[in-house]
């Protein structure tokens, strides 16, 4: 059982949160204009990727608010989290070794 | 009742003012109080104590803990309460106990079974790999006959009456383990004040200094015992410190998340045990450092029949003398390839157990052991090893043999005591994918820690000497609470140090690996051979290590085999995955409470005492408990079903629809908002109007529904299906959250707030104006698709024109607290209209005349609006949640499944909600083409026929057309394809 570092409520239980896949797939904005492919690339295709992964969670039994976080599918560990519409940050090669979930998002 | 021929005359942390009966394999034994029931029965001279998984060969006693992988029981013989597969070895002896052997039948002694050892040669490795895949029909064959024959101990057949609990902790350290080592590393942790949490499996706190005299070694100038009972003291005496014993640590989960299983009860006669208590605890910890002080697990040695009982660990053999007061023989060969199992070997001979032999494949054992032995006056033979155990049934003698080729020599013992040396316990630690690595001094995998989270203290450590062992254990307890040891324990021991060879190799004949799945190297020789070659293959082909023990004694002397087999060494071929719980975990402590009324949480509206007096039929949806009908004395639910919708059509029904999901949805942005998540227009909805509208996903498929009123131009009142309500505030807020931050919607969940009761049917305009205030009940006044705001004897209600069946209806809105109470009044002002309160079923019933869709039961997530025929809910105007997928080249298929009526020929006939329709009148033999299946299906009281809904393939444009509804062990019934709404098709009103 993973600790979720919640940007809003802090290290929290996983059991209270509520996964969403992969970050930064924006809605169309224009979606007629798209074809079969790209809509389906859209709607069904995500990445698949061992190593640093930018996903979202809700904490959904707590403060409710979708975040973005960087994790590590390999170790399971949280690099970063970040609020929704920002830009994933940055990682310092140390940072990527081993990052305290609470200085995370600090 | 047998004397217990084999106890010593004294010793042991047995208490013999205490003395014990008890039953196993129907006869009644005497044992005392701090027996296993393991102990017990050596004492009793009982050896056999199980047969075998396959191959039914005698099973004896291999060691002294949970790492036990023979000597299984069944406890109790009561059907509800019965517990297969306990360890013997475990098990705490108590006045009354009753236990059976597994696997035998007729009986332990008499086992018909043992026909499979002599068929052994039939039963390979890979037999039931060969026979699950290999043609079906192999499985078919043998199945009665493998399941009949195998199995491990019986399953309760009735409820379990008792009670289990889930303890959820946190605490700065966790130490699994309760000997010397975590006795320790918990007492340098508690300093600091951090909250320590000690989880030890067996009964008393001690480990392994249990299995030595009281006095054999001296912790800081006291004997071993004593000083347990003082370390023991001062623990307990720390307020923050939690001393569990019966408690195993089972899970190592991500984050430190740890559970520890603890048995509060399992040792008390049924009649002792405290009603208040549960039977069982699981302890879920979440610990901020985690000190491994699991110890050791003995390898056996491999040698022909070294699965006759009396083959023992030495480890266990000596824990037997000591803890128990127990020898389990009269005369032993103790086989060996370290320094510790000599100590086994004086032990014995000291509680005047004749030594036949010491033998050590070692050529050159320690001087000091030597020079002890000879002092003892018992024979060694050095550069030696047992190659063969003698005995029809049980242990007679051993054959040894020299290491240089050199004679063999069979020497008659009814004890031959084992150690292939020992390996920390790692099982724990590398389930939480901790490193391990080869030691090759130690013959063993020791851990290689990664991270802060895994400290190891004494033998877990791989610290096999005591002050060593001790001094891990005071360094890894300090340190996971982050400061530096203080006091590191004095030990003084024999001073002999913990040396050992590589495992002697066995010589063939039957030589036993995995004793509990009866695996044999030679087995492991034809994994390899036939090509799983990988650990992880071999394991599965042969079941190595896949039985309830999960190989703990087995696991080492395997990956030796294959690696011996393969010419590889044994880091080479590696370990097998290390999988949760460390060992077997009732069902009872995994479900905790939640069993029975606490499973799921059930929800009941404000109504819900009224639904009970009447009589109510509930059903469960979503978390509500619904009425479903409301059966009279003496009417059967579809009579009871027919009369309340034939009332909902000729005179006046209520429904209790305050389960509906409710969302308030308000904000400058709420109309805009409600455009992109409903497939319909919502930009002209009028205040005091409502609508109708339809949720897709983003792949176009229809998941809820539900109607939607228009309070203010910034306010709306947005209802959904009472199992979906959860599921679309969430996915509601998720687009808002993340796809469209910029609107200005806010979203309460308001289901709760209200109570809704529903009247409906021709008399229903005259009961509702003599229950409103200020409400006009005339449906030309109140037209349909409207609601307004009044008050009902001056309670503030909100009124909905709105209708799931077709009819007039009411939907009446008032504060929950006044949900009883409006319920209650609108039965008694009805009474005169024939008020009838229906339920879920008659609701579904009546819609379905109706031809209107249930979300989840006409549709499944495969289904577009456009496949239920709602192209009028579709809208061009704008973008919306699915559209776009609507046009995907998959969704506008002509042949699609699309949602059509269906007529039986035969009006009697009631279809079979989710059978099959296909295109001809009969079914072929072989496969048939389904066309598609029904998806509700009813006897219509008010169009005296029967009805239901389809999905079927093209069914939009087949009309008039007959098709076929397969059904069980019958021919297909003809129905024709209909258009929906049947009561404008069969019915008399429009
Ligand atoms: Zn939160």
């Amino acid at each position: 059982m993973l600790l979720v570092p919640c940007p809003n409520c802090g290290e929290r239980d996983q059991s209270e949160f509520h996964y969403g896949g992969e970050a930064h797939r924006t809605r169309p904005t224009a979606p007629e204009t798209l074809s079969d492919d790209e809509w389906a690339d859209y709607v069904f295709m995500r990445t698949n990727t061992k190593g640093v992964f930018a996903e979202r969670w809700c904490h959904t039994a707590g403060c409710r608010k979708w975040f973005n976080a960087l994790r590590d599918t390999g170790s399971d560990a949280f690099l970063a989290v970040y609020r929704m519409g920002e830009e994933p940050p940055r990682l310092g090669g140390e940072e990527k070794e081993e990052a305290p979930a609470d200085e995370a998002f600090a | 009742m047998s004397v217990q021929a084999y106890r010593l005359e004294d010793g042991g942390r047995i208490d013999r003012t205490a003395p014990l009966t008890f039953r196993f394999d129907g006869r009644a034994y005497a044992g005392y109080r701090g027996d296993t029931l393991a102990s017990a029965l050596l004492a009793n001279g009982v050896r056999t104590l199980a047969r075998s998984f396959k191959y039914h060969r005698p099973r004896g006693v291999l060691t002294a803990g949970s790492e036990e992988p023979v000597a299984l029981v069944q406890v109790g013989g009561d059907p509800a309460t019965t517990v297969p597969n306990v360890r013997a070895t475990e098990l705490e002896l108590y006045d009354g106990l009753e236990a059976f052997p597994q696997n035998c039948w007729p009986s332990l002694g008499r086992d018909v079974g043992v026909v499979n050892d002599a068929l052994a040669r039939f039963l390979p490795a890979g037999f039931y790999y060969k026979t699950f895949m290999g043609p079906p029909l192999n499985w078919m064959r043998f199945e009665g006959a493998i399941r009949a024959a195998a199995g491990m101990g019986r399953s309760p057949t009735a409820p379990d009456p008792d009670r289990y609990e889930h303890v959820n902790r946190h605490c700065e350290v966790l130490v699994i383990g309760g000997g010397a080592a975590g006795l320790v590393a918990a007492r340098e942790a508690a300093r600091t004040g951090a909250r320590v949490i000690l989880a030890e499996e067996t009964g008393a706190l001690g480990g392994g200094l249990l299995a030595g005299a009281p006095d054999a070694v001296t912790i800081d100038g006291r004997p071993a015992w004593a000083w347990l009972a003082e370390i023991e003291a001062e623990l307990r005496a720390m307020p923050e410190v939690t001393l569990l014993t019966r408690t195993t640590g089972t899970g190592w989960y991500d984050r430190n998340w740890v559970t520890l299983a603890e048995a509060v009860l399992d040792h008390l006669p049924p009649a002792a045990r405290d009603p208040r208590l549960p039977r069982q605890r699981l302890w879920r910890v979440r610990a901020k450092a985690v000190v491994l002080a699991t110890g050791a697990i003995e390898r056996p040695l491999l040698f022909h029949a070294n699965d006759r009982p009396g083959v023992m660990l030495a480890g266990a053999v000596r824990a037997y003398l000591h803890r128990w007061g127990v020898a389990p023989g009269r005369r032993a060969v103790v086989a060996t390839n370290n320094t510790d199992a000599w100590r086994t070997a004086f032990d014995l001979a000291a509680a005047g157990v004749e030594i036949a032999a010491i033998v050590d494949s070692r050529a050159r054992p320690d001087e000091r052991l030597l020079a002890r032995a000879q002092a003892l006056g018992l024979p060694v033979r050095a550069g030696s090893a047992v190659v063969a155990a003698k005995g029809r049934s049980e242990v007679r003698g051993a054959v040894i043999a020299r290491a240089d080729g050199g004679g063999r020599e069979d020497v008659a013992c009814d004890l031959l005591v084992v150690s292939g040396g020992w390996a920390p316990n790692l099982a724990l630690y590398a389930q939480s994918k901790g490193a391990i690595a080869w030691d090759d001094d130690l013959q063993a995998f020791r851990p290689q820690p990664n991270g802060a989270a895994a400290r190891f203290a004494g033998r877990a450590a791989g610290a096999f000497d005591l002050a060593a062992s001790l001094r891990a254990a005071a360094v890894a307890g300090a340190e996971a609470a982050g400061i530096a040891p203080e006091h590191v324990p004095e030990v003084a021991d024999d001073g002999v140090a913990y040396a050992l060879a590589p495992a002697p190799k066995p010589q063939g004949g039957r030589v036993f690996v995995d004793l509990q799945n009866d695996v044999t190297t030679k087995d492991i020789r034809l994994a390899a051979a036939e090509g799983y070659r990988s650990i992880e293959h071999a394991k599965r082909y042969t079941t190595l290590g896949m039985g309830t023990d999960q190989g703990k004694t087995s696991g080492l002397n395997g990956v030796a085999t294959l690696a011996d087999t393969l010419d590889k060494t044994i880091p080479e071929v590696g370990v097998t995955t290390f999988r949760p719980p460390y060992k077997p975990v009732s069902f009872g402590a995994v479900a905790g409470r939640q069993v029975g009324e606490l499973f799921h949480p059930r929800r009941t509206t404000a109504m819900h005492e009224a639904h009970v007096e009447a009589g109510a039929v509930f059903e469960l949806v979503g978390d509500w408990l619904r009425p479903r009908v409301y059966p009279q004395a003496g009417e059967s639910f579809d009579d009871a079903l027919q009369r309340e919708c034939r009332a909902a059509r000729s005179s006046c029904a209520v429904l209790d629809a305050s389960t509906l999901g409710k969302i308030d949805v308000k904000g400058p942005d709420a109309r805009e908002f409600l455009n992109r998540v409903y497939t319909n227009a919502w930009m002209k909805l009028a205040p005091g109007r409502c609508r109708y509208g339809l949720m897709c996903n983003e792949d176009g498929m229809v998941f809820d529904d539900g109607v939607t009123a228009c309070l203010a131009d910034d306010h709306f009142h947005m209802t959904t299906t009472t199992g979906g309500a959860a599921g679309v505030l969430a996915w509601l807020e998720e687009y808002l959250q993340t796809e469209w931050p910029e609107l200005k919607v806010y979203l309460t969940s308001v289901t709760e707030q209200w109570a809704v009761a529903s009247i409906c049917g021709p008399e229903s305009p005259k009961l509702a104006a003599e229950l409103f205030d200020d409400i006009d009940a005339d449906p030309q006044a109140f037209p349909f698709m409207s609601h307004t705001s009044g008050h009902i004897a001056d309670v503030p209600v909100r009124v909905f024109r709105i209708s799931f069946t077709g009819e007039v209806s009411y939907e009446i809105n008032v504060p929950a607290r006044y949900g009883l109470w409006l319920w209650r009044l609108i039965e008694a002002r009805g009474a005169k209209y024939g008020l009838t309160p229906y339920g879920t079923e008659g609701m579904h019933l009546l819609r379905a005349e109706k031809g209107f869709i249930i979300a989840g039961q006409d549709t499944d997530g495969t289904v577009t609006p456009l496949d239920l025929g709602m192209r009028w809910a579709v809208k061009n105007s704008a973008d919306f949640i699915g559209r776009r997928s609507l046009f995907r080249s998959d969704t506008a298929r002509p042949d699609r499944r699309q949602l059509v009526g269906l007529a039986t020929a035969d009006p009697a006939t009631v279809l079979t909600e989710g059978a099959q329709v296909i295109a001809e009148p009969a079914e072929r033999s072989g496969r048939t083409p389904m066309i598609g299946h029904v998806t509700s299906s009813y006897f219509s009281p008010n169009l005296g026929r029967s009805i239901a809904l389809a999905l079927i393939a093209g069914g939009h444009g087949k009309t008039g057309a007959t098709v076929h509804v397969a059904r069980r062990g019958a021919a297909p019934v003809p129905a024709e394809i209909t258009a929906t709404d049947f009561l404008a098709g069969f019915g008399e009103r429009p």
